[in-house]
């Protein structure tokens, strides 16, 4: 269970770093899927070892703060936190 | 997996022990318990219910900060609305007169936690002419002078870990 992938209407790169248990990141994950967005997730606290290290260095480089949900659209776009409106003008929809 | 029954008791006590203290908790219940069930899946998994909302370390010490209620739900109460997950809510937001607004994270990254971490150590100890050290809740603020901090917060609840030497 690492990368997860949604199907759906390709926006570009639309990547969600998100935690299992935290209650926005189901937020956002759910307006992407209802935007019909296709993006990539993953859990973050639910992975370990190395590869938790190399994708926490990931969120880190995005956000320093390293919080969730962190979105990052395009390699350029970074989102922190559930903000709808910014989230969907970020995706186009 | 968490037991629905024991997210419905854990849900009830949170609710009780909130109200008793002043506190609320966020009227949505289906968001409300959908954080629960994260607390419990943490205490699970790192035997304290760490915030929902953030990325635990597994280390208790670490994650002092971030036990709920955390170090951060009354300052985010005070200026927010509610709390970082959105778990505790203030009263008017709690009665419907006010939606509680995203809150931005007050936890500082993990470099500067380092940081602060250093200079807390590197601050000496008790000033001149104090009998006592002053210790202070990191959860709710309350203060008290004697050689330690007490096994529980008398005010709060939490445990003696979650007080630093304040004065
Ligand atoms: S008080 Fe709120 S933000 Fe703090 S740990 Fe508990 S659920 Fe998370």
């Amino acid at each position: 269970m690492a990368m997860q992938h949604v199907p759906g209407t390709d926006r570009g790169r639309v990547f969600l770093y998100a935690l299992s248990t935290c209650g926005w990141c189901a937020k956002t994950k759910q307006l992407l899927t209802d935007l019909g967005v296709g993006f990539s997730y993953v859990y973050v606290d639910l992975l370990s070892g190395e590869e938790r290290d190399q994708v926490v260095n990931e969120v880190e480089r995005w956000n320093p703060q390293l919080s969730f949900p962190t979105l990052v659209v395009n390699e350029t776009k970074v989102i922190v936190g559930f903000r709808e409106d910014e989230i969907r003008e970020a995706v186009g929809a | 997996m968490v037991d629905e029954s024991e997210v419905d008791r854990f849900a009830r006590d949170l609710a009780r022990e909130a109200e008793a203290g002043g506190y609320h908790l966020n009227p949505d219940e289906e968001f409300t318990r959908s954080l629960v069930r994260g607390l419990l899946a943490n205490q699970e998994r790192y035997g304290y219910i760490s915030c929902p909302c953030r990325l635990a370390s597994g280390n208790r010490e670490d994650d002092l900060d971030i036990i709920c209620p955390c170090d951060y739900r009354d300052p985010d109460l005070s200026e927010y609305g509610a709390c970082y997950c959105a778990l505790y809510v203030a009263a008017d937001v709690e009665a419907g007169a006010r939606a509680a607004g995203p809150v931005p994270e007050r936890r500082p990254g993990p470099a500067e936690r380092q940081r602060q971490k250093e200079e807390q150590a590197a601050a000496g100890r008790i000033p001149g002419g104090l009998k006592y050290p002053v210790w202070r809740c990191r959860v709710c603020g309350y203060l008290c002078a004697r050689e330690r901090p007490p096994e529980t917060c008398p005010i709060c609840r939490v445990p003696r870990d979650r007080f630093e030497r304040f004065i």
